[in-house]
């Protein structure tokens, strides 16, 4: 691959957001996992809860500082780095990223402050409002967003204009209720969770493991496994579904992701392993489990999920339609929109298919003056690269599949076994820490790339949206960001690991009085059950 | 959808001209006092405990005021597509350090206080200095850059072209009138940085950030007066030529546009716009005279004012250009061809309707629940759970 303006700008988004949401899911499901510890320390008033929430909330608040500052970039990029797909798309685009801002942003960003600064400044009920208000912020902010890149991989609800020369928004409830956002949602939010949950665990585990802070330890594990249980089946439930949406909003992206090159008779069957090879268009040494593509993929035995070869048959086809509506709109343009019905009946029965015209413009500057040769090879383009694709999606599915195992089997031994934990399955949790960041990172690599040669899938090409910026601004910012966030990063791990080594280090004496009462009083001595108690 | 022609397509674009507006001073006012803040910290506070004090003032709510910035851009991307699309594209490497500030800030609040010693807490003190100091800049050099207009172009597809190699883009923003306009930003920040701290802090920190934002009070003024004159002798201004639709598809393009004598000229037109940089001018010689006299909350709300002011100012001036082209006239960005559609600029104000006050109220009981002085004692006491 030459590395252009366009590889190099994709590369910068690629390397922030992907750096961002190293922070991002933490974020999503540890503010709902402290929220809940003070929930049970209100209503019980037992003070090892209060002491979970602060352990937990300080380390919730070294992960958000990042978490925010990362983002930050996000906002501005778009229109720094990709400044047509700015101006084409941004009267849809924009529209969920404010509402975004006005909605969460302010919500959590508010009371993340008071969170920290308020213990002693806010009744205890107000206080937990608090917690809870920046959990909501945080996963409202996960909404919005993923509605704005649902839109980007099913743009529905919005229209090409020929006078603004962008997409405008016809309805603005078909963007918000997307079938690709909603789903996108949860599965993204319960990927927040997951982690949280596996991070909560594990942490935890190396506490017990060591002997060290024994019954925060145990609490914790117990309300990780316990919302991580829900968790685990909701990312994988929702990751199927996601699949069904693809299977009808992005047939492409799917038959890349299971490198199925020939359309197969209904029910095909699911490569389970193989390796795809994108210039002889097959799949080699491929494990096949006969009708499993064509169940999760149509959920009936009886539908056809098209090839790539067939797929890129018809993107040819879309692309001659396109040249229709491009020879349309430039003569609307040229009259200012006064053009015989014909015409403009003409334009909005090819309208659809405008975007495949554009991915001409790589080859020649008017899409109309393509030769046969260069449709062909613009159509071709429409293949993302497979393999990359085939493999980050097999890894994502086995952790996820993964982490449903886990997440059962400690809440089994919380539960039912007495918050009693065998040594190896606590080394395992530790070792599972990266799996979730793992599996995320995956999976935004397979929505994203797959995504490709599209920004908007079917309407702008990725080759058109860039800033027309030099090769050396972008290397200038894609260097400092790298720096930036890798400099950022260490000292984050460093000072978490530092936190999480010093333990809960907050109302220790308070606690520990409690917990010896506590203890004593669950083994009947009778000095455990003289003194009254706060909350028992 | 129809409910949207409730309100004409020329009026919501007027006020979302004036949200932008809202915006803006709303950053300003907020966030402006934590840069600010930042740019007074080696200053004002000499030994660790006073730094503390001078963080912790601002430490439970620059992260509220940080998100008007970025509802800034959101509004702007969702409101002003085009302006969000050539601004943040053609300021590019201008954007990035700001960026690179925003992203070093919220860090170093963070983490200066997890550590003791001294050399970490040293060096996060520089960045937060730097991080406060140099957007407060950046940002007037950026208007100033837009009052004299920039380079840049729409092809007939509305892809947006900066004019210029990347040094010359760069360095070619550090004019001498921008670097005006960024003084102004800056003193005007610095001075709102004293106003907060003579009402957060006490002692020699609250003496001394009332002495340097006094100081800054008077610069301000005295750059903000200087840039007028500038205005009225020495830049020409920018006019639409002929007839013009006010509720048209939003297309640059369709708009002549011509050089004019002076901004000024608006003053002609609209006498009453000059309210603002009235405002402006009193009220940060009010907020030299608070700061002198040592009066707390009443300074504070001057400081505001001068900022509504000065920042109204500009956009009043300029009205309807918002982003004026200086080698391609009639790709210059105005109220009336660079918005949103009618039927998004409606939603957006509908959600703008619900969501901006709930933010103002709860914003303003968290500074209420926060009220009161951040002392040396409240350090000591509370090391560990504060920045």
């Amino acid at each position: 691959m030459e590395f252009g303006i366009v590889e190099l700008s994709r590369l910068q988004f690629a390397v922030t957001a992907m750096y961002h949401f190293l922070f991002v899911p933490l974020t999503l499901g540890l503010s709902i996992l402290v929220a809940i510890m003070e929930t049970v320390y209100v209503t019980t008033n037992r003070p090892i809860w209060r002491q979970m929430t602060k352990f937990w909330g300080t380390l919730f608040g070294i992960n958000f500082a990042i978490g925010v500052a990362t983002g930050l970039t996000m906002e501005f990029q778009f229109g720094m780095n990709w400044s047509y797909y700015s101006q084409y798309v941004g009267d849809i685009f924009g529209a969920p990223l404010a509402i975004e801002g006005l909605m969460a942003f302010f919500l959590e960003a508010t009371f993340v402050g008071l969170f920290f600064f308020g213990w002693d400044k806010l009744s205890k009920v107000a206080h937990l409002c608090v917690a809870w208000l920046v959990a909501i912020g945080s996963n409202f902010s996960a909404l919005w967003i993923l509605i704005a890149n649902g839109w980007m991989q099913n743009p529905v609800g919005a229209q090409f204009n020929p006078l603004t020369m962008r997409m405008e928004m016809t309805d603005f409830f078909a963007v918000l209720f997307n079938e690709v956002a909603q789903a996108k949602f949860v599965h993204t939010v319960s990927a927040g969770y997951v982690t949280a949950s596996v991070f909560v665990i594990g942490v935890s585990a190396w506490f017990l493991l060591r002997g060290r802070h024994v019954e925060l330890a145990r609490r914790s594990i117990t309300v990780g496994a316990a919302f991580g249980v829900a968790a685990a089946f909701s990312v994988v439930l929702l990751g199927d579904e996601s699949g069904y949406n693809t299977s009808h909003s992005q047939k492409m992206k799917l038959a890349a992701i299971e490198s199925m090159w020939d359309t197969h008779p209904a029910p095909a069957p699911f490569n389970l392993i193989g390796f795809p090879d994108q210039k002889a268009r097959e799949t080699h040494y491929a494990i096949k489990i006969p009708w499993v593509m064509g169940l999760i993929g149509t959920r009936s035995l009886d539908t056809q999920i098209p090839g790539i070869n067939e797929l890129v048959d018809k993107a040819q086809e879309r692309i001659r339609s396109g040249q229709i509506a491009y020879k349309a709109m430039l003569e609307i343009r040229a009259k200012d929109g006064n053009v015989d019905p014909a015409t403009e009946t003409l334009f909005k029965d090819h309208s659809a298919d405008l975007g495949f015209a554009l991915l001409l413009k790589k080859y020649v500057d008017n899409p109309l003056d393509a030769t046969d040769a260069q449709i062909k090879a613009a159509a071709n383009d429409t293949v993302p690269q497979v393999w990359p694709l085939f493999w980050s999606f097999r890894i994502m599915v086995a952790l996820g599949i993964g982490f449903i195992g886990t997440m059962i089997y400690f809440f089994y031994r919380a539960s039912f076994r007495g918050m009693k934990f065998p040594r190896p399955a606590l080394h395992l949790a530790v070792w599972m820490i990266p799996a979730p960041w793992i599996a995320a990172e995956m999976g935004w690599f397979v929505s994203e790339f797959g995504r490709q040669p599209w920004t908007v899938d079917g309407v702008l090409p990725t080759a058109l949206s860039v800033s027309r910026l030099s090769i050396t601004d972008v290397s200038l910012t894609l260097a400092g960001f790298v720096l930036f966030y890798t400099v950022l990063f260490i000292i984050e791990m460093s000072l978490m690991l530092k936190y999480i080594r010093k333990g809960p280090f907050q109302d220790v004496e308070e606690t520990e009085a409690w917990t010896n009462r506590h203890t004593a009083r669950l083994s009947g001595q009778p000095d455990g059950a003289a003194i009254a108690m706060p909350g028992e | 959808m129809i409910l949207h022609d409730l309100i004409s397509y020329e009026a919501l674009r007027v006020i979302w001209w004036g949200l932008l507006g809202v915006l803006l001073i709303g950053f300003a006012l907020t966030d402006g006092f934590d840069m600010g803040v930042g740019a007074l910290l080696p200053f004002v506070g000499k030994t660790d405990t006073e730094r503390r004090v001078v963080i912790n003032t601002v430490g439970p709510v620059w992260e509220g005021n940080q998100v008007w910035f970025i509802l800034g851009g959101g509004a702007i991307f969702a409101a002003w597509p085009p302006l969000y699309s050539v601004s943040f594209s053609g300021f590019y490497l201008a954007m990035f350090v700001v960026l690179a500030c925003f992203i070093v800030r919220p860090v170093a609040f963070k983490y200066r206080s997890k550590r003791d010693e001294p050399l970490w807490r040293a060096r996060w003190d520089w960045a937060l200095f730097v991080s406060g100091a140099v957007p407060a800049l950046l940002f007037g050099v950026a208007v100033g850059n837009v009052i004299q207009g920039v380079p840049f172009h729409f092809t007939d597809d509305l892809v947006a072209i900066y004019e210029g190699a990347w040094y010359a883009k760069f360095f070619g923003l550090l004019n001498p009138f921008a670097l005006l306009a960024g003084v102004v930003s800056l003193s005007m920040l610095v001075m709102h940085g004293g106003a907060w701290l003579g009402v957060k802090a006490e002692g020699a920190v609250q003496a001394r950030a009332r002495a340097i934002g006094s100081v800054a009070a008077l610069v301000a003024v005295l750059a903000y007066v200087l840039a007028g004159v500038w205005l009225a002798f020495g830049m020409e201004g920018y006019r639409i030529v002929g007839d013009y639709a006010t509720n048209g598809p939003s297309n640059p393009l369709h708009f002549e546009v011509a050089r004019s004598a002076s901004w000024l000229s608006a003053y002609h037109d609209r006498p009453w716009i000059a309210i603002a940089p009235i405002m402006g001018i009193v009220g940060a010689l009010l907020t030299f005279v608070g700061l002198r006299s040592g009066r707390e909350v009443s300074t504070l709300l001057f400081s505001k004012m001068a900022i509504f002011g000065v920042i109204s100012s500009v956009g009043l001036t300029m009205f309807p250009f918002i982003m004026p082209s200086s080698t391609d006239l009639r790709s210059s960005l105005t109220v009336w061809n660079s918005s949103s559609s009618h039927l998004t600029l409606f939603i957006m104000l509908f959600a703008t309707v619900i969501f901006l006050p709930m933010i103002l109220l709860y914003t303003s009981w968290v500074y209420k629940v926060l009220w009161g002085k951040v002392t040396e004692a409240d350090v000591r006491d509370n090391g560990h759970s504060l920045y």
